[in-house]
């Protein structure tokens, strides 16, 4: 008798489950559509000719697909008084990003390492400090900071960019690395430690291959945040080490006459693929190392 | 010849607690000598500090004659097999064998004549190539094992190996490396909460609770004469029956008397013990109290009791009941007559008999 009330109930409400699957997903769909029409715009607007804004639909589609103003974006466009596009400007970001992304997740790990697993006296301390630094509002820092590259010779140069994006980074980055390493067994380093390893064999030999996930995460966090900066860069840069986002604003803003706005939409797909490529490429990872923390040993 | 580890006057302190009292252990070459004791004893300290993971605070400690009370871990020839295996999850079976010998610049041939050598001793060539998560636990063990074997350290420890194993395997595993002591020869220091372990395994046992050794001594030693009542009640399963008492001195020897709260009190005559204070606490094993129709020994002295519950457990049935105001097992036959709620003539053997003073708790005979 139990059994087959079981099963009626349940048939009676599978096409109620259907339904609200259904419900489910017309809901996300439309949620995905609110947030990709701004993307939709974008990209079929950067795929426009000028006349065609000029007399067209916003949301419409090109009729006529012409990559001029891609072209002018990457290499005409003018920021102010020069027009070489975004291109210099995208290297400047390149030049800046991979150096900053590698040392300040390098020596995050290394702080991590040592926070989480070579427990010396006021670690503890140590790292509330560092995490301190991660909610330090970086406009505070911006005169302090400007004194400190004028004085080590680094102003307006793209080493001292790099300097203030590894510096404003370790907070974070030694957060991600501490958290990952404290879940692994201390008795790991103290095997390796009677194996007569020492502190940077352990870490290179034990804790490193372990860290694939949180180096993807924190090499993602990094890489968006130093590449979409643009406090730092204007502040700290001159003619010639500006990042992508710096020109970026300037093509925008600084244009007279007619809005180019198919090269202003161009010119931003271009300084925001790096960070898309970077997601799509590590993306699974991403949501991977956020969530796996401990070490099935 | 020189003791093999020799620790005097340790102490360990964390900030202001003090974890470790004055421990004083050595042991010879060959010894295999158990840390017992209840959680939070002190006994994975005591060995960590053997390992040089953890500085001391005040002391000495040598190993093989050699001080060794500042020496780094890697330089102290000791290897060690960790409750958690701690076996580097990245690498090979192979390859976390062989770390140690890597790190330490052992040439190419040694590290695979003597890799070769451990596997075939502890039958994980197969697991060679695997790693670690790809192995269950006992055959993770085997590895940590042979981890620390291929190393041929003067000492051996351990931290709780076994702990981690289930029941059946963690009884395999024992015998095993019982075996592999004998076989070897080696010394070694093994820390387990498991006074079954300690038993069966030790040369030497230490007891201890609260940072503070209790006593040393061979597991008959431990087991026949606890030096006070903690030792008394942590060794052994089920635990020894300490029955508070009353004594009186006569020509012979000593009359004890047992109160009960149904029938009379029980009496037993000690020969072999006198002066002794009048309130004590006795210290009898559950095998020295038996069913009076199925044993014959020499010591005996009958009793009738009444039984509150049976326990058969397959090879021997525990009879408890009540005598002093404790609860009291008996360890009786199989084939026993006892039956819930009903009395039955026991036999005591006082060949074994422990006193303690019940304010001291320490041992009186």
């Amino acid at each position: 008798m139990t059994d087959m009330s079981y099963t009626a109930s349940q048939s009676g409400s599978r096409a109620g489950k259907i339904a609200l699957r259904w419900t489910l997903y017309l809901m996300l769909g439309l949620f995905a559509l609110f947030y990709l029409m701004p993307l939709f715009v974008m990209v079929t607007t950067s795929f426009k000719s000028l006349d065609e804004i000029r007399t067209g639909d916003l949301i419409s589609l090109p009729r006529e697909v012409t990559f001029e103003a891609w072209r002018t974006a990457w290499s005409q466009a003018c920021t102010g008084i020069q027009c070489e596009g975004v291109r210099p400007y995208f290297w400047n970001s390149v030049l800046i990003a991979i150096p900053a992304v590698l040392i300040s997740t390098l020596i995050g790990a290394l702080n991590g390492y040592v926070v989480a697993q070579w427990r010396f006296k006021g670690a503890n301390l140590f790292f509330a400090l560092m995490l301190f630094g991660c909610f330090i509002p970086f406009q505070v820092v911006l005169l302090p900071m400007a004194r400190t590259l004028g004085l080590m010779g680094m102003a307006g140069t793209i080493p001292g960019l790099i300097f203030v994006h590894v510096i404003y980074g370790l907070g974070f980055t030694t957060l991600f690395f501490r958290n990952y390493y404290v879940s692994i067994p201390s008795e790991l380093t103290k095997a390796a430690k009677v194996d007569g390893a020492g502190f940077f064999r352990i870490f290179w030999s034990i804790f490193l291959p372990l860290s694939l996930p949180i180096i993807v995460v924190t090499v993602i966090w990094q890489f968006t945040q130093i590449w979409n900066d643009f406090l730092f860069g204007v502040s700290f840069s001159q003619a010639g080490t500006q990042p992508v986002t710096v020109a970026l604003n300037n093509i925008v803003n600084s244009t007279t006459g007619v809005k180019a706005y198919n090269v202003d939409m161009a010119a931003a797909i271009i300084a925001a693929l790096p960070t898309l490529f970077v997601y799509v490429v590590a993306g699974k990872y991403f949501v991977r190392g956020l969530t796996a923390g401990s070490v099935k040993g | 010849m020189a003791p093999i580890l020799e620790i005097n006057n340790l102490f360990k302190s964390y900030g202001s607690t003090q974890i470790l009292k004055d421990i004083n252990v050595a042991i010879e070459q060959g010894d295999f000598l158990v840390l017992v004791g209840p959680s939070g004893c002190g006994k994975s300290t005591l060995l960590n500090c053997i390992a040089g993971l953890e500085p001391i605070t005040d002391g000495r400690l040598s190993i093989g004659g050699q001080d060794m009370t500042h020496v780094n871990p890697k330089d102290r020839d000791i290897a060690m097999v960790f409750q958690s295996y701690a076996l580097y999850p990245t690498m090979t079976v192979a390859k976390n064998i062989t770390f140690g010998m890597k790190v330490r610049g052992v040439d190419q041939s040694t590290q695979d004549e003597k890799l070769k050598h451990v596997a075939t001793q502890l039958q994980i060539e197969p697991l060679l190539n695997r790693k670690p998560g790809q192995l269950s636990g006992g055959q993770r063990q085997r590895v940590a094992m042979g981890r620390a074997l291929v190393r041929d350290p003067k000492l051996f420890l351990f931290d709780e190996p076994l702990s981690n194993l289930d029941a059946k395997l963690r009884v395999e595993m024992r015998t095993e490396i019982k075996a592999l002591h004998k076989r070897l020869g080696a010394s070694m220091v093994y820390v387990t909460h498991d006074q079954i372990e300690a038993m069966t395994l030790a040369t030497k046992i230490v007891v201890m609770k609260g940072g503070v050794i209790q006593q040393i001594g061979t597991p008959s030693e431990i087991y026949n004469h606890p030096a006070n009542l903690f030792v008394a009640d942590f060794m052994g399963s089920p635990a020894m029956n300490l029955i508070p008492a009353k004594t009186k001195n006569n020509g012979q020897g000593v009359e004890i008397e047992i109160a009960r709260e149904t029938g009379g009190p029980i009496t037993l005559i000690d020969t072999k013990n006198k002066d002794l204070p009048e309130n004590v606490i006795l210290g009898v094993r559950p095998e020295d109290i038996a069913d009076a129709n199925l044993r014959r020994s020499e010591d005996r002295q009958e009793a009738d009791c009444m039984i509150d519950i049976v326990e058969p457990a397959g090879a021997d049935t525990f009879a408890v009941m009540q005598l002093g105001g404790k609860q009291v097992t008996a360890r009786l036959h199989a084939e026993t007559a006892a039956v819930a709620g009903q009395n039955l003539n026991l036999a005591f053997d006082l060949g074994k008999v422990s006193y303690f003073g019940p304010e001291t708790g320490e041992r009186l005979n």
